[in-house]
């Protein structure tokens, strides 16, 4: 149990002299993470790059094509009253998803103060926005295919158009909905009382700590995050 | 308990009841006004869009607000701010190496153009 004596307490050198500090103290690198925490960062990172890959690639088509780019402002205008408002349902999409991330760091919060009963509910919460995000993106797909966008062709322009839709908001859909089966495993954890009793988990027979919300935080805010990147590079450009 | 103490560097130290509890621990108005923000700049990217703002100062704006939220939500929400430089370079240099491969993929797509419309009559 080392560990204890290693955070913390202390005082460790700053700036690139603690960078090098820590990466040569043969011991764990990341001094201020736990490995849970740090292994959802490698891992958020890896996922960083699956996720440029698509946004590079788009670009690449969208670059290289002579046939005009649809115009997104115009695809994914709604009309509501008899007006066309244009994107309007991705920013209350970007609304639903920035509002997620909000509850969901106040869950992380609460969950350090050990209130059970919060946390659950704000994750319960969040997973509710996911889900309406997740039920806004399905009915926003139904309404693109309807008018007849498909990955090889649409009728507005360059075909890489519908292809990079496609794969890019429906990796970032699956990714979303992943995060909200993970939100509501760990909220019934959290109402069951898990991280109190410290509960070892069924699958990996680990003590249950509230550090688990904090993780899951991690995986929820990145998601938020790529949707950042998405609405700026996709729908506004 | 073993697993870390207390990560809280100059935000106010938990009484001694529960310091066993590692983890980050920021008053909720942080989060409330962060929120805001993220908000804020979201509805900034949309007018940019809903005004039919175009050419450079379009692109400004919009990669501005963009990297702006971004920077919210690592830094706050996900608590990159209290990290230790270790973890944080570790993390956030890497995806800085991808200017290296837009810039690559760039001047490729600038050629497949080029050759598209040199020899493919712009097809």
């Amino acid at each position: 149990m080392a560990e204890t004596h290693i955070a913390g307490s202390i005082d460790r050198p700053k700036g690139w002299r603690g960078v090098s500090a820590d990466w040569s103290s043969d011991q764990r690198a990341f001094k201020s993470a736990s490995w849970g925490k740090a292994m959802m960062w490698i891992f958020l990172l890896s996922d960083t790059f699956v996720f440029s890959c698509f946004l590079l690639s788009y670009m690449t088509v969208r670059m290289s094509t002579t046939v005009p780019w649809p115009n997104p402002s115009e695809v994914f205008a709604l009309n509501l009253g008899g007006k066309d408002i244009p994107l309007i349902l991705i920013a209350i999409m970007t609304f639903v998803l920035i509002s997620s991330s909000g509850t969901m760091a106040m869950a992380v919060n609460y969950g350090y103060r050990r209130d059970r009963v919060k946390t659950a509910v704000l994750m319960l919460v969040t997973a509710a926005f996911g889900a309406t995000f997740v039920g806004m993106q399905a009915f926003e797909w139904t309404k693109l295919i309807r008018e007849g966008v498909r990955p090889w062709v649409n009728p507005w322009g360059a075909p890489q158009f519908g292809s990079s839709f496609f794969m890019i908001t429906g990796f970032h859909g699956t990714h979303v909905t992943i995060g909200v089966i993970f939100l509501l495993i760990m909220a019934r954890k959290v109402l069951r009382g898990d991280f109190d009793t410290e509960r070892r988990g069924f699958f990996t027979s680990r003590r249950g700590r509230y550090e688990i919300v904090e993780i899951t935080g991690l995986y929820w805010h990145f998601v938020d995050l790529v949707w950042v990147f998405i609405f700026a590079l996709f729908y506004l450009w | 308990m073993a697993h870390a103490a207390p990560l809280d560097e100059g935000h106010g130290h938990q009484p001694a009841a529960t310091a066993h509890v590692e983890g980050q621990q920021h008053p909720i108005r942080l989060y409330l006004v962060v929120w805001g923000w993220l908000f804020v700049l979201s509805a900034c990217s949309y007018l940019v869009d809903y005004f039919g703002l175009q050419g450079l100062l379009r692109w400004s704006l919009i990669l501005l607000f963009m990297m702006l939220k971004a920077g919210l939500i690592v830094a706050v929400f996900m608590h990159m701010a209290w990290e230790r430089l270790a973890l944080i370079y570790a993390i956030l240099v890497p995806p800085a190496v991808l200017l290296v491969f837009v810039a690559i993929m760039v001047f490729e797509s600038d050629y497949t153009v080029l050759t598209r419309v040199l020899f493919l009559g712009g097809q």
